[in-house]
C-alpha cells in the first residue's frame, strides 16, 4: 500500500469521525498554537528592537562616537556616572579630526542633540522638541526622508543658513491645519525657515521622533544644543558590515591619541553601535525563545499521550477492520502504516490548526496590547515536524500492536 | 486426465495417501491444494488440544468441495490452514504449487493477497467504505494503479450483478447483497481458490440459494470452490464433500454418493 493511500485512507478516517478527531487533535493543537504565538510576538518584539530601535536610533552600519553611551540596558552606579562626567568632552575638531581619518566611502556626520522650548506665532506654548544641530550628511545616514517640502543642502549648512526640517508632531503643534514650510518656527527667539517635514516615524522606546527637529550644524542652532562645550555625537556610517570593525578601530586609535591615553587607560570615550547596544537584548531574547518552545513542548506532550491512547482506542475497536485487511493480504508493515500514517496526518492537521490559531492569537495580542508580532517562518516549519513527529511517536506503540494481532483472533472481534 | 488420478470415493486414509503423495514433493501442476498429514495442536492453558491429526486432502483446480463436520470436528482450523491465516504444527500444504506451510507473515500476507478469496459467514465487509471500495481493497495492497483497481472492481462488482450498487455502504445493501459484494472482492485478485466460510450461514433459505447459484456459476467458469458448512443441503450444492470428524477426514465423496446418505428430511 502506497503512502498516499495511506494518507487517503487517514483523511477519511477523520473525516468519518470529525468530533473525536477534534479532541484528539486538541492536544497538539493547543501546544502548537502557543508556540507560534510565544515565538511570532518573541520575534515581533525582535524586530521591533532591531529595526526601529537600532535603524531609527541609530542608524544601519553605524557608529556614534560620544562622551558617554546614550543607550544603557543595565544599572549605571553612581561612580560610573561621575567618571562619565569628568571625561573631556567631545569637540568640534575631534568631529573634523574623524571625519579626515575615515577611509573613503564612509559616511560622517556631526549631530549634536537637546531638548529645547520652540515657539511658534499660530500656537500657545507647545512641548519641548529634540532640537538636532547637524551636517547634511545626516539625513542619508539616519535615512530620514521628507514628505513635504526638502532638507538642507550641505552648502546651507556651510552658510548656517537658519533653516529648519521639523517632524510631523512639531507640525501639528506649533502649525495647526497650516503649511509650515515657508513658516517660521522661534528658537530661543530666532526665527527658523521651516523648509521640510519628515514622514512619520512614531515612537521607539518612549522617545516620541516626530518631535524632532534638525537645523544646520553652523546655523545658530548649535548655540541652543551646546555644540561648543561637548557634541552629543559624531556619526560614522560604514558603507557595509564587514568595514564596520576597522572603521571603529580607526576612530577608537585616533581618539586616544588625541586624548593622549596610556595603553593601559581606557577609553575616554564610547562608539555606540547597534551590536553594542543590542547585545543585551539578545540575552533577554534566548531566554523568551526558550520559555517560548519549553512551555509549549507541554502541550505537545500532553498532545501526544492523548493521541496514544485514542489511537489504542482505535486498534481496539477496529480490530475486525484489521482482521479483514490482514485476510484479505495486508502485511504487518501495511497496517503499521496505515496506524502511523493516521496518527501523523491527525497531529499534523492538528499542527496546521495551531498554526492558524497560533498566528491569529499573535495578531490579536498585537492588537490589543503594545507587543508587537510578527511570525517566524522558521516556528512554522518546526510547528508542522512537531506536530508529525509527535503523531509518529505516539502512533508507534498502538500501530504496532494492531499490526501484531492475529488476523484470526480479529476477524472474529466485535 | 482428472478422473484416473482422483478417484472419488476415497474411502481409506491410504487411498487419499496415495492421491496426495510423497513429502516434500512437489504436486503436479493439476493440484490446487495439496495436504500431507496436516496437525494442528492449540496450548490451551497448558493442555494441549488437537484440533487436526492428520489431514491427506488434494484438491483438483476448477473443482467445487464442500468442507462438512459437526462443531468442534476442525473444519474452522482446517479452513483457516487452507486460507493460510494460519500454519500448521506438523505436516505439508502446498497451494498453487507453493509450500505455505513454510512461509513466514508477510509471505502468507502475500498468498492471502493473490491465491486466495475469502467469503465470511458475517460478510466482513468494511462498514465505512462503499461497496466499490470494498472490492478495490485487495488490489490496493497488491499495489494496483487505482485506475486500474475501479476498472477491475467494476468489473467484479457487474459478474455479480451488483454493477448499480457500488456506491452503497453495507448499511444499504440487503444480506444477500452484501454476500455478493464480498463475493465480488474475493474474486478481484483472480485467486486461485475461493474460500467460503458458512457463507449462507447468516442469510434466509432464499437468499442463500440465490449465493448457492452465484458460486455454480464460478464453478461453471472454471473457479475453484471450497465451502466450509455444516448445513448438509447446503453442502449438497457442491460436487465433492468431505467429512470430518474429531480433526481427520471421515468420508471424501461425489456429491451423488453423498445425498443418497443423507437423512430424509420429515
Amino acid at each position: 500500500m502506497s503512502f498516499y493511500e495511506a494518507i487517503r485512507l487517514a483523511l477519511a478516517q477523520i473525516r468519518v469521525q470529525k468530533l473525536k478527531s477534534f479532541f484528539t487533535l486538541l492536544g497538539v493543537t493547543i501546544g502548537v498554537m502557543f508556540l507560534i504565538a510565544v515565538v511570532s510576538i518573541v520575534q515581533g518584539m525582535s524586530n521591533y528592537v532591531e529595526d526601529a530601535f537600532a535603524g531609527k536610533f541609530l542608524g544601519v552600519n553605524t557608529a556614534y562616537l560620544r562622551k558617554f553611551p546614550d543607550i544603557n540596558t543595565g544599572n549605571v552606579t553612581e561612580a560610573q556616572w561621575r567618571e562619565w562626567q569628568r571625561r573631556p568632552p567631545i569637540t568640534i575638531a575631534d568631529a573634523y579630526a574623524v571625519r579626515d581619518a575615515l577611509p573613503a566611502g564612509t559616511g560622517w556626520a556631526i549631530d549634536d542633540v537637546r531638548w529645547i522650548n520652540a515657539q511658534s506665532k499660530y500656537a500657545n506654548g507647545g512641548p519641548q522638541v529634540m532640537a538636532h544641530a547637524s551636517t547634511s550628511q545626516l539625513f542619508a545616514i539616519k535615512d530620514l526622508n521628507v514628505t513635504e517640502g526638502r532638507v538642507f543642502s550641505d552648502e546651507e549648512d556651510q552658510l548656517g543658513a537658519p533653516v529648519v526640517v521639523i517632524g510631523t508632531e512639531v507640525r501639528q503643534f506649533f502649525f495647526p491645519n497650516l503649511d509650515p514650510v515657508g513658516r517660521d518656527l522661534k528658537i530661543g527667539g530666532l526665527p527658523f525657515r521651516v523648509i521640510g517635514v519628515l514622514e512619520k516615524q512614531g515612537t521607539v522606546f518612549g522617545v516620541p521622533l516626530d518631535r524632532q527637529i534638525f537645523a544646520p550644524f553652523h546655523s545658530p542652532m548649535q548655540r541652543f544644543t551646546g555644540a561648543r562645550i561637548n557634541l552629543a555625537g559624531v556619526t560614522v556610517q560604514a558603507p557595509n558590515p564587514a568595514a564596520m570593525a576597522d572603521i571603529q578601530e580607526t576612530i577608537s586609535e585616533l581618539m586616544r591619541r588625541r586624548h593622549k591615553l596610556h595603553p593601559a587607560q581606557p577609553d575616554d570615550f564610547v562608539l555606540e553601535t547597534s551590536a553594542s547596544a543590542l547585545s543585551a537584548w539578545d540575552t533577554i531574547k534566548s531566554y523568551l525563545v526558550m520559555a517560548g518552545i519549553f512551555l509549549p513542548a507541554i502541550g505537545l506532550v500532553v498532545g501526544a499521550i492523548v493521541i496514544m491512547n485514542i489511537m489504542l482506542v482505535a486498534v481496539a475497536e477496529r480490530t475486525r477492520e484489521i482482521g479483514i485487511r490482514k485476510s484479505l493480504g495486508a502485511r504487518r508493515r501495511d497496517i503499521l502504516a496505515q496506524f502511523l500514517v493516521e496518527a501523523a496526518t491527525l497531529s499534523t492537521f492538528g499542527a496546521a490548526i495551531g498554526i492558524g490559531l497560533g498566528i491569529g492569537l499573535s495578531k490579536f495580542i498585537a492588537a490589543v496590547s503594545p507587543l508587537p508580532s510578527s511570525v517566524a517562518l522558521w516556528s512554522v516549519g518546526v510547528a508542522i515536524v512537531l506536530g508529525a513527529g509527535v503523531g509518529i511517536l505516539a502512533g508507534i506503540y498502538p500501530a504496532s500492536r494492531a499490526s501484531r494481532l492475529d488476523p484470526i483472533v480479529a476477524l472474529r472481534a466485535e | 486426465m482428472t478422473a484416473e488420478v482422483h478417484e472419488i470415493p476415497l474411502s481409506t486414509t491410504a487411498e487419499r495417501q496415495a492421491v496426495t503423495g510423497e513429502m516434500g514433493a512437489a504436486p503436479a501442476q493439476d493440484w490446487v491444494i495439496v495436504t500431507r498429514g496436516i496437525v494442528r495442536n492449540y496450548d490451551m492453558g497448558g493442555e494441549v488440544v488437537h484440533a487436526l491429526r492428520g489431514v491427506d486432502l488434494a484438491v483438483l483446480r476448477n473443482e467445487y468441495v464442500a468442507i462438512m463436520g459437526p462443531s468442534g470436528s476442525g473444519k474452522s482450523t482446517l479452513m483457516n490452514l487452507i486460507g493460510c491465516l494460519d500454519t500448521p504444527t506438523a505436516g505439508e500444504y502446498w497451494l498453487n504449487g507453493a509450500l505455505v506451510s513454510e512461509m513466514k507473515d508477510d509471505a502468507l500476507a502475500r498468498v492471502r493477497n493473490r491465491e486466495i478469496g475469502f467469503v465470511f459467514q458475517t460478510f466482513n465487509l468494511l462498514p465505512r467504505a462503499t461497496a466499490l471500495h470494498n472490492v478495490e481493497l485487495p488490489l490496493v495492497y497488491a499495489g494496483v494503479n487505482s485506475a486500474e483497481r475501479h476498472k477491475r472492481a467494476v468489473e467484479a462488482l457487474e459478474r455479480v450483478q451488483l454493477a448499480d450498487r457500488m456506491d452503497h455502504r453495507p448499511n444499504e445493501l440487503s444480506g444477500g447483497q452484501r454476500q455478493r459484494v464480498a463475493i465480488a472482492r474475493a474474486l478481484v485478485n483472480r485467486p486461485a481458490i475461493l474460500l467460503a466460510d458458512e457463507p449462507t450461514g447468516n442469510l434466509d433459505s432464499g437468499t442463500s440459494e440465490e449465493i448457492m447459484r452465484v458460486f455454480e456459476e464460478l464453478a461453471d467458469e472454471g473457479q475453484t470452490v471450497i465451502m466450509v458448512t455444516h448445513e448438509s443441503d447446503i453442502a449438497a450444492h457442491a460436487r465433492r464433500i468431505v467429512v470430518l470428524r474429531d480433526g481427520r477426514i471421515s468420508s471424501d465423496d461425489r456429491r451423488e454418493n453423498f445425498v443418497k446418505k443423507l437423512p430424509t428430511k420429515p
